[in-house]
C-alpha cells in the first residue's frame, strides 16, 4: 500500500498594480482540481507581503501573476527576497506575457516563466509534480 | 465542486456533452446550433416589435435610418504611451493615417489615481499608456488638436471624475468651448469591479463620483459622452456573450436608476449614455448580441424608466475587437482575426471602431502594426460594399434566432440580479464574479481539450523564427517625467494646493458634484493622485475580495 504524498502547497499571487486576474483565477481552479492546496493572495500585493505569506504558509510553490512588463524588475526582487529569508527552496513560477526573461528565473532550481496563454493546465500541474520538492527527513 | 460546476454549465450555458455521438455545435458562449435555420425557427416573428426599421423602435437593426450611408463608424484607435509629447505624436500620425477619433491610453499609476513618483508607480510609468499627473501633461497630450472638430475619447475609470476635470480645464484654458466638445470618458466604475479591477473607493462612492460626471457634463458639456458603460472588459475576463450582454445592460440601468435618484430628469442625461463591447471571435453570435442591445435597452429606457426622447433609447456603442482573442504565436494571425471581428462589429452596427495591432499580446502598438490595424478598418469601409445597407443580416433565420435567444438568456440575468438584491447586492455577493470565474474556466478547458481549435496554438503550430520588432518604451520615460513631476512640486504655489484640497475635501464630505472643486485644483496644479488620497479620506478605499 502506498502512502498517499500530502498534497503540495501553492501560494498564487498579483504582485504590483496590475489587476488582470483571469488567468491566475483559471490556474487556481485548475491546480485545485488537480489536488494542490491552493492559496490565492488577492491584487495589489507587495514582493513583502508575499514572501511573509510563502513563510506563514508554508508553501512548496509560489506562482505570481504579471502582465505589464513588471516582471522584469519585480522578479528579481522576488527571487532577492525569497533567498533573504532563506525561502530558496520555495519553488517560483511566473505568468507573463510580454517580452523578456528575468534575471535569476533561469537559474537552477525550480523555476519555471510561462508567457502568455494557453498553457494547458496539465503542463502546470505536471511540472509542479515532476519537480515537487524532496520530502524533509 | 466538478457537480457544481457540470450543473452551471448545463443551467447557464449549455455546450455539447464532451462525449455525444452526433455533430454538435456551440457558439464559443456555448449557445447550441442547429445544422440549419429555416421560417419554423421564425414562428410568430414580429418584424415591427422585435425588429423595427433601422433608425425606428426598438433599433434592433440599427440606431440611424442611414447608418453607414449616412455616416461610417468612426475609426478610433486606442493609443498611448510613455510620456504626453510621445503619445501626442502618436495621436497626430494616426489622425494623418486617416483615423476619424482620438482614444486615450493611459498608464497602470494613472488608472489606479497615483502619481508617476509614488512608489508603487517604479517600473510602470508610460508603460502600459500615457503618464497623466497634472493639467500640465493634459495639455501636452492634446496639444495642436483641435478638441471643437476633434472626438476623444478617454479610457479611464477610478479617478475618470479628476481627469474629466483636468481635461476640461485644459481645454478652457486653450480657449475650447464646453459646448462643442465632443468625446467620452469611459467611467465605468461597476464593471471594475465585476471584472478589471481599477478602482480605489468601495463601490457606492464610486458610483457616486460617476454619476458626478454624468451629471456635470449634462448641464455643462452636451455633447459629451460622460460614461461609456463596457462589457469590452467583462469579455476579457472570461465572460461569455450573453454574461458580457448581461452585465453591461444591468450596470447601465444603475447609473440610470443613480441619475434619477439624484434628481436629474431621464431625457436630460439618458442620450449621452453610450456603451462600449467586446467584437470576437464567434461571427454571427457577436452581430446577434449587438441587435439584442439595441432593442433590450430601448425598451428598458422607453418601458420601465419612461423615457420619452427617441435619443434616450438609441444605443449607440464603440466596439473593440477581442483582445484575448490574440495569440503570441504566429502573430501576423492575428491580423486575419481582427478583420473577422471588425465586420462582425460593422454588421452589427457599432458607431466607432477600434481594431487590435497584431503585436498586443507582445507589446504595445508598433507604428507599422497599428497602422495595418487601421487599414483593415479603412478596407472594409470602402471595399467591401458592407456598409451600403443597414443591417444587412436583417432577417436572416439564423441571426433573428440567436438574437431572441440572447435576449432571453439577459433577461434571465436581469432577474437573478434583482432576486439578489440588485446591482450592489448581487456584487457583494460575488455573483458577478462567479459566474466570469467560472465561464472563464470552462473556456480554458474547452481549449485544454482541443475541443475548441485555436490556430497556431493548439493546431497547425509552426516551429517559429520568431521576434516581429516590437514597442520599446525606453527606462527613460519614467526618468523624465519624475524630473517634471518634482520640478513642478517646487513650483507651485503650496497654499494654493492646500487650499483647493481642502475644498475638495469639503464639497465630497456634504455630497456636492466634486467636479467644481477639480476643476479648480487642476488649474494650481494639483496632482491626480493628491486629489484621490483627499477623496479617500472621505469615501475610505476597497480592498478587492481574494474570492475565485
Amino acid at each position: 500500500m502506498t502512502l498517499e504524498k500530502p498534497s503540495q502547497r501553492v501560494l498564487l499571487a498579483k504582485v504590483g498594480l496590475d489587476g488582470h486576474d483571469r488567468g491566475i483565477k483559471v490556474v487556481a481552479r485548475g491546480l485545485r482540481n488537480a489536488g494542490f492546496h491552493v492559496i490565492y493572495s488577492g491584487l495589489w500585493q507587495s514582493i513583502d507581503a508575499v514572501v511573509q505569506a510563502v513563510r506563514d504558509e508554508d508553501v512548496d510553490w509560489i506562482g505570481v501573476s504579471m502582465l505589464n512588463g513588471a516582471h522584469m524588475t519585480l522578479v528579481p526582487q522576488l527571487l532577492e527576497a525569497l533567498k533573504k529569508q532563506k525561502l530558496e527552496h520555495v519553488g517560483v513560477l511566473v505568468g507573463e506575457s510580454c517580452a523578456g526573461r528575468p534575471a535569476g528565473i533561469d537559474s537552477p532550481g525550480r523555476r519555471r516563466l510561462l508567457r502568455s496563454r494557453n498553457h494547458a493546465i496539465d503542463a502546470i500541474t505536471g511540472f509542479l509534480n515532476t519537480h515537487a520538492a524532496a520530502p524533509v527527513a | 465542486m466538478k457537480a457544481a460546476l457540470t450543473e452551471h454549465l448545463t443551467r447557464n450555458s449549455p455546450r455539447a456533452a464532451p462525449n455525444s455521438a452526433d455533430d454538435s455545435r456551440t457558439t464559443i458562449s456555448g449557445v447550441p446550433i442547429a445544422p440549419q435555420y429555416g421560417p419554423a425557427d421564425l414562428a410568430g416573428f414580429d418584424y415591427a416589435g422585435e425588429l423595427g426599421d433601422p433608425g425606428l423602435y426598438p433599433f434592433t437593426r440599427g440606431v440611424h435610418a442611414s447608418m453607414y450611408r449616412g455616416r461610417l463608424w468612426t475609426m478610433r484607435q486606442f493609443a498611448g504611451f510613455g510620456r504626453p509629447q510621445e503619445t501626442n505624436a502618436r495621436f497626430r500620425f494616426l489622425l494623418e493615417q486617416g483615423q476619424t477619433g482620438l482614444s486615450t491610453a493611459f498608464d497602470l499609476p494613472t488608472l489606479m489615481g497615483l502619481d508617476s513618483d509614488d512608489p508603487r508607480s517604479l517600473g510602470e510609468v508610460g508603460r502600459l499608456g500615457v503618464a497623466v499627473d497634472t493639467i500640465d501633461d493634459m495639455l501636452t497630450l492634446y496639444d495642436g488638436i483641435d478638441l471643437e472638430s476633434v472626438s476623444v475619447s478617454m479610457t479611464i475609470n477610478a479617478p475618470a471624475f479628476v481627469v474629466m476635470a483636468y481635461y476640461l480645464a485644459a481645454a478652457r484654458q486653450r480657449g475650447f468651448d464646453w459646448k462643442k466638445l465632443r468625446g467620452t470618458i469611459q467611467n465605468d466604475t461597476l464593471k471594475e469591479f465585476h471584472a478589471q479591477n481599477e478602482f480605489v473607493f468601495p463601490p457606492e462612492p464610486s458610483v457616486r463620483l460617476a454619476v458626478d460626471v454624468i451629471e456635470f457634463c449634462a448641464k455643462h458639456v452636451p455633447q459629451w459622452n460622460p460614461v461609456s458603460i463596457s462589457g469590452y472588459h467583462i469579455r476579457e475576463a472570461g465572460s461569455t456573450a450573453a454574461q458580457e450582454l448581461a452585465f453591461t445592460l444591468a450596470d447601465g440601468c444603475h447609473y440610470v436608476e443613480q441619475g434619477l435618484e439624484r434628481g436629474l430628469a431621464i431625457d436630460q442625461f439618458a442620450p449621452r449614455l453610450s456603451f462600449f463591447f467586446n467584437a470576437h471571435n464567434d461571427f454571427f453570435e457577436e452581430i446577434a448580441k449587438y441587435r439584442a442591445a439595441r432593442a433590450l435597452w430601448a425598451e428598458l429606457m422607453r418601458d420601465q424608466y419612461g423615457a420619452r426622447q427617441e435619443n434616450s433609447w438609441k444605443l449607440r456603442f464603440h466596439a473593440q475587437t477581442a483582445g484575448c482573442a490574440l495569440q503570441a504565436q504566429q502573430p501576423e494571425v492575428n491580423l486575419i482575426r481582427v478583420s473577422y471581428q471588425a465586420l462582425a462589429a460593422v454588421l452589427g452596427g457599432c458607431q466607432s471602431l477600434h481594431t487590435n495591432s497584431m503585436d498586443e499580446t507582445l507589446a504595445l502598438p508598433s507604428e507599422h502594426a497599428v497602422t495595418l490595424a487601421l487599414r483593415t478598418q479603412q478596407v472594409l469601409a470602402h471595399e467591401t460594399g458592407v456598409v451600403n445597407t443597414a443591417d444587412p443580416l436583417g432577417g436572416s433565420y439564423f441571426v433573428e434566432t440567436l438574437t431572441r435567444q440572447m435576449k432571453q438568456a439577459a433577461q434571465d440575468y436581469f432577474r437573478q440580479i434583482a432576486d439578489r438584491g440588485g446591482m450592489i447586492a448581487a456584487i457583494q455577493q460575488g455573483f458577478f464574479r462567479r459566474e466570469i470565474a467560472e465561464a472563464a474556466y470552462a473556456d480554458q478547458q474547452e481549449v485544454d481539450a482541443g475541443r475548441r481549435k485555436i490556430v497556431g496554438v493548439n493546431c497547425f503550430q509552426q516551429e517559429e523564427d520568431n521576434t516581429i520588432p516590437t514597442l520599446q518604451i525606453d527606462e527613460s520615460v519614467e526618468q523624465h517625467q519624475l524630473l517634471e513631476l518634482r520640478a513642478l512640486k517646487k513650483r507651485r504655489g503650496r497654499d494654493a494646493v492646500e487650499s483647493a484640497l481642502t475644498r475638495l475635501q469639503q464639497d465630497a464630505e456634504r455630497g456636492e458634484n466634486v467636479l467644481p472643486a477639480l476643476l479648480d485644483a487642476a488649474d494650481v496644479r494639483v496632482t491626480v493622485q493628491e486629489a484621490m488620497d483627499a477623496l479617500a479620506k472621505v469615501f475610505g478605499r476597497f480592498q478587492p475580495m481574494a474570492g475565485w
